[in-house]
């Protein structure tokens, strides 16, 4: 998923037309205490791609220039969920009315986007409107025709909002042209503050960017963050592989998202802990030989479970390519085989010839031989 | 739609290294392929049927189809499926993976416009044992697929393949395979999918091939408990961390819902007997009295 940092969702708002405050992105103590300095009192908030940094502690307010300088210290190079802070948002604090929460996303239920809107924003909104699932507006868009900026205002206006409804259905009317001009699977404005006189101004926003968009917006793509949690998953995804490292010792080679992911639950099941996801289906299957290599440079596995059934993926050649691999890499580390549908017979009769192991007729089998392996005695 | 062997399918794509291959393994098998569709090929003849330059061209040409396959890379699949449907297509089955979600969204506007279906995309597509099939399954891999009664409904490829091919090894043949595809935003979903197996006559029972993320399950299991016929599924990402997208675009668990023991408990409300591993499917379908 491509994350933005909040200072870099936040001017496409302001670009599309909805207020943001006054605020500089420094990367120093010193330079808190300038920009502090020049806005007056302000909050000093820890740019990392992802919710909860209030709760961590990464959001504090500053009613002076040293203020700011002392909360820049404590911010800067704390770890909010698996990120560190190299980067902070100094901005105008600003006197508000109302909290409210506004978003669009893409909706999986009518197919298209969906504007959600909330007039108690703030903190927890998911558990707050899940008390009072009244006070959530739901407003579907027919992506076809755009959103109908009048209809919504309508909508709020009937849910009984205290403040001029078409100020909100004018923000989400921004919410949506950065949504569809960035490709966006989410834009989310929380809290949306309702000010004093009435007029509605960004305080923070969420912009997550559809992944299989970023080509055509090389301008996003360059400040999308990194949402990986290790250099490992960071390098399969350079070789085009999708790789997660789940801690335990039994590592997982397997074709297909759904398929992977039930390589590890079996493993589960039987007693063990899967090491990884990494699956090779798509377009990918071919790269078996390279993510044999990823999977190997984890320390903590004590034995591979290759589990390929292959539909579109053929499995004579991702096994071709794990048997060469195996035979390059020599890897110390006891292998188990379950390999069926598209081009097995082919597949099964290479790794025979090639390692001289019997594949297991079935999956459970492969499964808890792996997770018999992994448990025995070190080395 | 359940396919059948009757259906006039126009592969989008059929030039190409995949269409060539699946196509030729298509027409084997005995799908009815009666066109393909390339731009720069138009005119021309490919694995002995005519290649058209798009599918509206192919309706205005006397070859009309029933539904569109379409072999065609994420960036083009909009304008395919678009044409697809404004040639009148009632079925687009769309393969492709990483297709801007925006992208998706504007073909299912477009689909309900025309009143076709989109199936996937993300999808490795429809195969109807001993009959047809379309997509890139191993429908040809006596091993997997055998004729029989129980449907299968699967959000990915591999799964689904695995699943069918225990099916198979416990004596269930199967009456229709259904991928809905493994993408968050989906023209046809699981629920829609069981409504159609339910109302198929060759169906007794169902087995659904779920994963975490999203709310398709939920929606089924509501279905389900409306349901005669016995229904059995399997989730898969029991053990997958939260916030992590698992391979999948539609597999990931958020804050908001997508986990797995909510799907479990809402299947499992609507009368479906959930395994904890694919083996255990043909157990538990046994228990439900199909045989």
């Amino acid at each position: 998923m491509a994350n933005f940092c909040e200072f870099a969702a936040k001017p496409l708002l302001k670009e599309a037309g909805l207020r943001i405050p006054r605020g500089e992105v420094v990367n120093s103590p010193d330079a808190a205490f300038s920009a502090a300095r020049r806005i007056g009192p302000c909050m000093v908030k820890a740019q990392v791609p992802t919710g909860k940094r209030g709760k961590a502690g990464g959001i504090i307010a500053a009613t002076s220039a040293e203020d700011a300088r002392q909360a820049a210290s404590a911010i800067l190079g704390m770890k909010i969920d698996g990120h560190e802070v190299d980067a902070l948002l100094v901005e105008e604090t600003v006197p508000l009315q109302e909290e409210h929460y506004l978003s669009v996303v893409g909706d999986p239920g009518h197919g298209g986007p969906l504007i959600i809107h909330s007039a108690s924003g703030g903190m927890d909104v998911e558990e707050s409107s899940a008390g009072a699932p009244n006070t959530v507006l739901r407003f579907p868009v027919d992506i076809a025709a755009g959103l109908e900026t009048r209809a919504l205002a309508a909508r709020i206006a009937d849910a009984g909002v205290g403040i001029p409804a078409d100020r909100i259905a004018e923000a989400a009317s921004a919410l949506y042209r950065v949504y569809r001009t960035c490709d966006a699977e989410l834009v989310e404005v929380n809290p949306l503050a309702v000010l004093d006189d009435g007029n509605v101004m960004a305080l923070d926003c969420k912009l997550v960017v559809d992944d299989a968009s970023l080509h055509r917006q090389p301008e996003l793509a360059g400040h999308a963050a990194s949402d990986h949690a290790s250099p490992l998953e960071a390098e399969a995804e350079a070789a085009g592989l999708k790789y997660i490292g789940l801690g335990g010792s039994v590592g997982i080679l397997a074709n297909g998202a759904g398929l992977t992911m039930t390589t590890m639950d079996a493993i589960s099941h039987f007693g063990g802990s899967p090491a990884n996801f990494l699956e090779i289906g798509g377009e990918a299957y071919t790269k078996a030989k390279t993510a044999l290599e990823i999977l190997l440079r984890n320390p903590g596995i004590r034995s591979i479970l290759v589990n390929f059934c292959g539909a579109f993926a053929r499995t004579d050649v991702m096994a071709k390519g794990v048997a060469e691999a195996w035979l390059e890499l020599k890897p110390d580390v006891p292998v188990f085989f379950s390999i069926h549908g598209t081009g097995s017979r082919e597949a099964v009769q290479c790794i025979r010839e090639e390692l001289g192991l019997e594949p297991f007729e079935r999956m459970d089998d492969a499964v808890r031989a792996a997770v018999l392996a992994a448990d025995g005695p070190a080395g | 739609m359940i396919l059948r062997n009757h259906h006039r399918i126009l592969v989008m794509g059929l030039t190409g290294k995949q269409g060539t291959m699946w196509g030729r393994a298509m027409l084997d098998y005995g799908t009815r392929i009666v066109g393909g569709v390339n731009p720069r090929k138009a005119g021309t003849t490919h694995l002995g049927v005519p290649i058209f330059a798009s599918a509206k061209e192919a309706v205005a040409s006397r070859c009309p189809f029933d539904a569109a396959l379409m072999f065609v890379p994420p960036l083009a699949a909009k304008d395919a499926a678009i044409d697809a449907c404004e040639a009148g297509s009632k079925s687009v089955i769309c393969l492709a993976e990483h297709i801007p979600a925006h992208d998706v969204m504007e073909m299912l506007a477009t689909a309900k416009g025309t009143g076709s279906r989109i199936i996937g995309p993300n999808t490795s597509g429809l195969v109807t044992p001993g009959e047809t099939f379309a997509g890139i399954m191993p429908a040809f891999n006596s091993d997997v697929f055998s004729p029989g009664e129980v449907g299968v409904i699967s959000r990915s490829g591999s799964l689904g393949t695995l699943v069918c091919l225990q099916l198979t090894a416990a004596g269930f043949g199967q009456s229709a395979f259904y991928g809905v595809g493994g993408d968050p935003i989906i023209g046809t979903r699981t629920r829609a999918a069981l409504r159609m197996l339910d109302e198929d006559e060759r169906t007794r029972a169902v087995v659904i091939c779920g994963e975490i993320g999203g709310s398709a399950e939920e929606e089924a299991a509501e279905y389900a408990g409306s349901m005669d016929k016995p229904v059995v599924a399997f989730i898969a990402g029991r053990t997958a961390p939260e916030g992590r997208r698992m391979g999948h675009a539609g597999a990931i668990v958020s804050g908001t819902g997508g986990g797995y023991d909510a799907k479990r408990r809402a299947l499992e409300a609507g009368g479906v007997a959930v395994a904890d591993l694919p083996s255990q499917i043909p157990q538990l379908l046994r228990e439900m009295q199909v045989n």
